[in-house]
């Protein structure tokens, strides 16, 4: 199924869970979704026929900059060999959004790694703790406007 | 025995000093400390296979901080390695030795500008005896480190008495 298709299907289904899409150009074919409806979407496309996305490929922690931070969804089915990407934005005061660890196991490490590298909050995840970082780190590296510390436990950071 | 082979009449005594035996013991049979942390550790590891042959220095790793003489800090540091490397080298008996493997542990290689999870050398936490450059150095330069940390202890005196 190409991917116009499934967002019509998505728009007809959850129209206020929908705020848009782009499917032209060069990226990847994408859909929005509403960062508090992400999880009755995603269970939606992995069990409709249709569809059936039985794999999250990736899941991405994203700095859009301009107070916008997000979460990027990969999603293929191995079933009908289709893909689909989803997207949500999250303002960067206030960056909670769904965890979809319940649809795809997968999603477990992936979203704790978006927590620990961009600092997305993931309501719902069972275990929502630093992954790569050590426990006491302080911010999460990869935002754009993040400054690295002189120091970290005594020792010095900067070359 | 090589270099003595057959090489005495009746009295076969040799006259050395105290230090030049010990350290010729002590060079002779570095025992590394078994532990990797990034692709250098590949280079460290081929290095002991057979086909390079670390064990006709005398070197072979060992499992245990506390049997070991030599730690060689093969890979990337990261922030949260570097008080686990700390920890290990106090837990080594003296004397003991560093080599610091490759760039990354030499002054955080590739990662000196933006790595925000890397030290910029492991000498900012351990003292370094030897530092091999490349990335990855290849088996015959961690040998000639191991060589030099060798010539490094020859020249050391575990017996006389230290000035105060």
């Amino acid at each position: 199924m190409i991917q116009q298709e499934i967002h019509e299907i998505l728009a007809a289904t959850f129209p206020e869970a929908i705020l848009g899409a782009t499917l032209e150009g060069v990226h990847d074919p994408s859909v929005q979704v509403a960062p508090d409806h992400i999880v009755e979407v995603a269970r939606f496309l992995r069990d409709d026929d249709r569809f059936q996305f039985d794999t999250l490929m990736c899941l991405s922690g994203m700095d859009f900059t301009g107070g916008k931070l997000g979460v990027v969804y990969h999603l293929h089915s191995i079933a009908k060999s289709h893909k689909l990407t989803l997207k949500i934005e999250v303002p960067v005061e206030d960056p909670r959004c769904q965890s979809v660890e319940s649809v795809w196991k997968t999603a477990n490490w992936h979203e704790r790694e978006a927590y620990d590298l961009i600092g997305v909050v993931f309501d719902g995840h069972p275990d929502l703790r630093r992954i790569l970082l050590p426990y006491d780190w302080d911010g999460h590296p990869l935002r754009k406007d993040y400054q690295v510390p002189e120091f970290y436990n005594g020792m010095k950071v900067p070359y | 025995m090589g270099l003595l082979d057959q090489k005495f009449d009746n009295s076969n005594i040799i006259i050395t000093t105290m230090d030049d035996l010990l350290n010729w013991a002590r060079l002779s049979s570095l025992w590394g400390m078994q532990f990797g942390l990034a692709c250098c550790a590949i280079e460290m590891m081929a290095t002991g296979a057979s086909h390079y042959d670390l064990d006709r220095f005398g070197t072979f790793f060992r499992g245990s901080p506390r049997q070991s003489d030599v730690m060689i800090v093969a890979g990337t540091v990261t922030l949260k390695m570097a008080s686990r490397i700390k920890t290990l080298y106090d837990q080594m008996a003296e004397p003991r030795y560093v080599i610091s493997m490759g760039s990354c542990s030499n002054c955080g290689g590739p990662y000196w500008e933006h790595g925000y999870h890397v030290l910029k050398g492991v000498d900012r936490v351990v003292p370094v005896d030897v530092y091999v450059p490349g990335c990855p150095p290849r088996p015959e330069a961690l040998m000639e480190g191991l060589l030099k940390l060798q010539e490094k202890i020859r020249t050391e005196s575990r017996v006389k008495k230290r000035s105060a």
